[in-house]
């Protein structure tokens, strides 16, 4: 607010430069993005809702954390809990530590150092590919268990929700993997360092929604 | 004064894109072009949901009615609601939105012109999408707010006889996706350009009226179209790939649908209302010749009315039996968003309480629909007591409400608004002869309508029911309903006379022809492409008054400029592109479960998206 | 959020971005706070564990907290929201409080009212 207080009483003194201008002396597509995450917050609080409402209300297995009995090969047998804690739980840091890197990016990215942008853009685009990779790696793991798309409210909610998380991931990955190869041609100099600062955003807001499945989703019992 | 307006000429505009012809508005990315765009779009949608609604009241005319069918009466009902509100209401304000939030404060565009192009194509072919069920015999038939029981149900086989049966609820799902994304996108666009692009010394608490009830309904669209999106997503799987979101047979439960549907809905109808509060609050002002009474409270009961309208959503569903404690709850809250509603109206009446009046037929729009709210307002507050709304539900009652507050509130406020700024728009005045044959067709027609629906209703005649039978005492006031719906919609021919009458006069507007308050005013009617040569300076909350005062009470016309050295941005075709690419990627979801290589034209529809969204990316816009 | 109340101001007029070494360090906690949850976890299923009888009852709301930690400590500092104008961490808060509402608004109607009436 300060900002927009000083360029407003600069503006009411003088001349302001136009095609520049904006109220608040924030930037437009900054303030975009900003709300687009405020509207996206929704998007996920009504997945994560569902989810939460329809715990415990599956009629048949496979369960997440607790024995059941499912269909599997045909016929009806008991199943155990299908989540993978341990494979979970290095996707997460993957996804965290690639939020430090894309900020390490940024930096770089701002302060005019090509190399340390390159490679932390590099670093980030492989740890949402690994991502990615780990929840292809576990939705085909638990398909193979006997968790189809509707075998239950669980794994319809689960997959409804995760599936969503990680087209988000997946569309993050393309926005970052374009914003690589604009720097690799050194089309990304300090002054349009606010094209990577977008998709950051974006990405850390990724990140931010799995902050809140890992535990909500994979370790409440 | 007014004559010498059309005599001048604009010189040569070097640096604007203003051309005529179908490329010119194909590639558009003026907001004042999209805006008409807007207009001309949803007022035909809007006259073929009157259309609809003719058709519903002929059948009701007498007892057992044979006109159409019950099928074709719950397909009639359920585009009727579904045209209406979001291919009517919705993108009527959105044509305001577009055409007068950058005029009113001081801007030269939205601030994304493209993506504003990019959110009309989507709504143009997202509304053809959803009318084209009719052509192929499938129309969406589960009512406008699609309960799951009726919308959730498995396949129906293909035959040859019925090519796309059970498609009619396929039809509604996806065509309110695209239709969500439209909303999401212009959404985000109006509350930036809000946000960002005001006038130097245009402080929040100096905007107009109908930028501030914008602005709440651009915030209320972010936040509850998201909510919907995700139940049409469930309403998806569940009907194409045997999920159980809202099948009781496999856990689920049709009231999460309800849930998350009017956690959307009642927001929606803010949305609906609020634009139509902003531009009676911008005219009741101007002729009454007096400031709007109370501007803060008024700025503030808008914001409170967005607040406290996503807590109130179960009222809509006190049927499903949540209990008491939910029952209480839901019940207080909306009681309370009638305090604002109260202070809104309260200061309207303050505002033209002893103000010099001029009878305009924007003036009078106005003034009915603070007339006919207050009556919608009243019956809200009867059903929000859930015992009382047990009563009413599912009966003509809650008809007659929910027409007083948008037909009566809505419709009369778009209506006011368009006689309003017509000539801002177009340079041509509006004839007020015809206008006050239409205002008088529309407002004794609107009351012959509707207000006997309140009676029917509490004399216990159901909605949704496509006849009666003779005896039930239903006749005679069904026969006045029929009758005052033909004369609602002979006000609206009337209005259709008028715009082609003045299409065809002499471009008579001056610059300000009502004495305006605020900015739009100060430049000429039509406004040139780059609206401001100069951004204006803005001091208070009616700039335009200001200037009028300092230079003695005699405004002189505002001349064309050349526009020199303004950059304006290009014309793109990449965003009507990108809206084909999301119909076509959201549009052949239609018969995934009949026809798997369907999603052959799904991932194509995605390339071109894609495709279209990196050119759109790496184009100059400037 | 009370790291925004007491660090805040103190930036706001420097416009001192983090350094790297900030966000390491912010990246260290975060794995550390990761590392707690499945802890937690752990702990909380595992009945011949230590402190199994202490956790299990509190499993739910030290999962919350720390995952609220951990959100607040990406949004604080790599959104930069420390720094930046409020008027983005408003964007980012007010959704957030809906969010949450509409979560809590449905689990209690789903779970707690309705049961208890009938
Ligand atoms: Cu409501």
């Amino acid at each position: 607010m300060t900002v927009a207080q000083a360029a407003t009483a600069s503006a009411e003194h003088g001349e302001i430069d136009e095609h520049h201008w904006t109220s608040t002396g924030l930037d437009t597509r900054k303030l975009a993005i900003w709300g687009f995450i405020g509207s996206e917050c929704l998007f996920f609080a009504s997945l994560i809702a569902t989810y939460l409402v329809y715990r415990g209300q599956s009629l048949v297995g496979p369960l997440p954390h607790t024995e059941s009995q499912c269909m599997l090969d045909g016929k009806m047998q008991a199943c155990e809990g299908i989540f993978e804690i341990p494979l979970v739980t290095f996707g997460t840091a993957v996804l965290l530590f690639s939020s430090l890197f894309v900020v390490l990016a940024l930096y770089g990215a701002q302060k005019g150092d090509r190399k340390m942008l390159i490679t932390w853009l590099s670093a980030t685009v492989i740890c949402g590919l690994f991502f990615i990779g780990m929840q292809v790696y576990e939705f085909y793991h638990f398909y193979h268990k006997g968790l189809g798309y509707s075998t239950n409210l669980f794994s319809s909610t689960f997959y409804t929700l995760t599936g969503f998380h990680g087209s988000h991931v997946t569309l993050g990955v393309i926005w970052l993997s374009t914003m690589l190869v604009l720097a690799l041609r050194g089309k990304l100099p300090p002054e349009k360092a606010l094209n990577l600062e977008l998709a950051a955003l974006y990405w850390h807001f990724v990140d931010v929604v799995w902050i809140v499945i890992f535990p909500v989703v994979y370790l409440m019992r | 004064m007014a004559t010498s307006v059309l005599e001048r000429r604009a010189p040569a505009v070097p640096h604007t894109h203003a051309k005529t012809g179908l490329w010119s508005w194909i590639t558009t990315v003026d907001h004042k072009r999209i805006g008409i765009l807007y207009g001309a779009t949803s007022f035909l949608f809007f006259l073929l949901g009157g259309l609809e609604a003719l058709v519903i009241r002929l059948q009701l005319t007498g007892p057992n009615g044979k006109l159409v069918d019950p099928d074709t009466y719950n397909a009639l009902f359920t585009m009727h609601g579904t045209t209406m509100i979001f291919l009517g209401v919705m993108p009527l304000s959105a044509m305001f939105f577009n055409y007068f939030i950058p005029l009113q404060i001081g801007a030269r565009d939205v601030a994304f012109p493209r993506l504003n192009a990019f959110s009309y194509w989507v709504f143009l072919l997202g509304g053809i999408f959803i009318n084209t069920s009719f052509l192929v015999g499938a129309p969406p038939d589960g009512g406008w707010f699609g309960y799951a029981n009726l919308t959730s149900s498995r396949i129906i086989p293909a035959t040859a006889a019925a090519p796309s049966p059970g498609l009619n609820i396929d039809f509604w799902v996806i065509g309110l996706q695209i239709l969500g994304i439209a909303s999401i996108a212009a959404a985000l666009n109006f509350f930036v350009t809000i946000v960002n692009l005001r006038a130097p010394g245009m402080k929040m608490l100096r905007m107009p009226m109908f930028v501030w009830m914008s602005f709440v309904v651009q915030v209320l669209l972010l936040l509850a179209f998201p909510v919907i999106t995700v139940a049409l997503i469930y309403l998806m799987m569940d009907r194409n790939f045997g999920t159980s979101f809202f099948m009781p047979d496999g856990g689920g439960d049709p009231i999460m649908w309800q849930h998350l549907f009017w956690f959307f809905g009642h927001p929606e109808v803010y949305i609906l209302i609020l634009p139509a509060f902003g531009i009676t609050s911008e005219i009741l002002p101007v002729f009454s010749r007096k400031p709007l009474f109370g501007y803060t409270a008024m700025v503030f009961s808008g914001i409170f009315i967005g607040f406290v309208g996503f807590g109130v959503w179960s009222h809509h569903m006190f049927a499903t039996g949540m209990g008491p404690f939910a029952d209480t709850f839901f019940s207080l809250a909306t009681m309370v968003i009638a305090l604002p509603t109260g202070v809104k109206i309260f200061n309207w009446i303050g505002t033209i309480w002893g103000g010099s009046l001029r009878y305009t037929t924007a003036m009078m729009m106005a003034i009915a629909m603070v007339a006919l709210f207050i009556i919608g307002g009243l019956s809200g507050v009867m059903h929000s007591a859930a015992p009382a709304d047990l009563q009413q539900t599912d009966t003509y009652f809650i008809v007659a409400h929910f027409h007083y507050v948008l037909f009566g509130g809505a419709i009369f406020g778009l209506t006011a608004g368009a006689y309003y700024w017509w000539p801002k728009m177009f340079g041509r005045l509006l004839d007020e002869t015809l206008g006050k044959i239409h205002f008088w067709l529309m407002f004794i027609g609107m009351n012959a309508t509707f207000f006997p629906m309140h009676i029917l209703g509490l004399n216990g005649m159901p909605r949704r029911v496509y006849s009666y039978p003779e005896g039930l005492n239903f006749e005679f006031w069904n026969l006045i309903e029929t009758v005052g719906a033909f004369v609602l919609a002979s006000g609206f021919l009337v209005f259709l006379v008028n715009i082609i009458k003045t299409w065809m006069g002499p471009k008579n507007a001056p610059a300000d022809p009502w004495h305006g308050a605020t900015l739009e005013w100060a430049i000429p009617s039509p406004p040139q492409e780059f609206n401001f040569p100069k951004l204006p300076q803005v001091g208070s909350s009616v700039p335009q008054w200001d200037a009028r005062r300092a230079a003695g009470g005699h405004l002189p016309e505002p001349a064309l400029v050349s526009g020199e050295g303004i950059h304006m941005p290009n014309p793109s075709f990449w965003p009507l592109m990108a809206a084909i690419g999301v119909n076509l990627t959201l549009g052949s979801l239609l018969f995934i479960r009949q026809l798997p290589y369907w999603y052959g034209l799904t991932l194509f529809g995605a390339a071109w998206l894609f495709v279209s969204v990196y050119k759109w990316a790496f184009e100059p816009a400037h | 959020m009370s790291a925004h109340a007491t660090h805040g101001h103190d930036d706001d007029h420097g416009h001192s971005h983090p350094t790297p070494r900030t966000y390491l360090g912010v990246g260290v906690i975060l794995f550390a706070l990761t590392a707690l949850e499945v802890l937690a976890y752990e702990v909380g299923h595992r009945p011949t564990w230590p402190l199994h009888a202490l956790v299990e009852p509190m499993v739910v709301p030290i999962l919350l907290i720390l995952s609220a930690f951990k959100f607040v400590l990406v949004a604080g500092f790599y959104m930069h929201l420390k720094q930046d104008s409020k008027i983005f961490t408003n964007l980012f808060v007010w959704p957030i409080v809906l969010a949450v509402a509409l979560a809590l608004a449905l689990v209690i109607l789903f779970n707690y009212w309705v049961k208890e009436t009938f």
